[in-house]
C-alpha cells in the first residue's frame, strides 16, 4: 500500500516541479531490527518517482561501510538529502507527518543550493569559525 | 527544522540532523528532550521551541561559541 495518497502525490509533484538541479536521496537501511526502515525506503521511492530531478540511492547500514562513513550516519533509518554537494542535511527516522514538509523543503533548498535567509543571518553565519552540528528533535505530529 | 536546514545550506560549517524522537527515545533521553522541537547545538547547547530566524541564528551562534 502506498504511503502517499493520490492527493499527496499531486501536491508533492507540483511542489517538486520547480526543482532546478538534481537531488539525491541517500537512504541507509537494514532488514532486521529497524522499525521504520522498510517504510522509509518505500516513502523515498514514492517521492523520487514524482520528479525526474530526484535520484534515490539505498545502502545497507551494516554492509556498506564506506558510504556509512562518507555520510557520517550513526543510526537508521537515515536519509541524506544531497544536492550539487553534500550540505550535511540528514533525516533520522521516517520523515512523515509534520516532518514531511521539512523533508520537501530540504529537497528544494539543496536543489537551489541557496535559501531565503536574510542578509543579516548570512553575515552572522559567516562569523562561525568551528563546525556546528544541529540536531533538531521533532515528532511527526 | 527548516531554519536548521537553511543554515546547513548556507554554511559549510553547519550540519543539520532531524531526529524523530519516538524512533530514537534513548537520544531524546540523553539530550533531555521533553518538548519538541528542541535543537541541540553540538553536544552542549540547546534551543527550546521554534524561534524566529534572527533569534534562532543568534542562539545557534551563541551556543556554538559557548563551548
Amino acid at each position: 500500500m502506498a504511503l502517499l495518497s493520490d492527493r499527496d502525490e499531486k501536491e508533492v509533484r507540483t511542489k517538486l516541479a520547480g526543482l532546478t538541479s538534481r537531488v539525491t536521496l541517500v537512504n541507509f537501511t537494514q532488514e532486521l531490527s529497524c522499525q521504520y526502515c522498510r517504510e522509509t525506503e518505500q516513502l523515498l521511492k514514492e517521492v523520487a518517482a514524482l520528479s525526474d530531478k530526484i535520484a534515490l540511492e539505498v545502502y545497507n547500514f551494516q554492509l556498506d561501510k564506506a558510504q556509512v562513513a562518507q555520510y557520517g550516519v550513526d543510526k537508521i533509518p537515515a536519509t541524506a538529502v544531497v544536492g550539487a554537494k553534500d550540505y550535511g542535511i540528514r533525516f533520522y527516522g521516517i520523515p512523515l507527518g509534520y516532518e514531511f514538509g521539512a523533508f520537501l523543503s530540504a529537497i528544494e533548498d539543496v536543489s537551489r543550493g541557496t535559501t531565503d535567509l536574510a542578509p543579516e543571518s548570512r553575515t552572522a553565519l559567516a562569523e562561525l569559525a568551528q563546525p556546528v552540528r544541529l540536531q533538531v528533535f521533532s515528532t511527526p505530529t | 527544522m527548516r531554519l536548521a536546514q537553511q543554515l546547513a545550506v548556507e554554511s559549510d560549517l553547519v550540519t543539520a540532523d532531524l531526529v524523530e524522537v519516538t524512533e530514537f527515545p534513548s537520544l531524546a533521553q540523553r539530550y533531555q528532550v521533553r518538548a519538541v522541537p528542541r535543537t541541540v547545538v553540538n553536544e552542549s547547547g540547546s534551543i527550546a521551541g521554534a524561534l524566529p530566524e534572527a533569534e534562532f541564528v543568534k542562539a545557534v551562534i551563541a551556543a556554538a561559541q559557548s563551548r
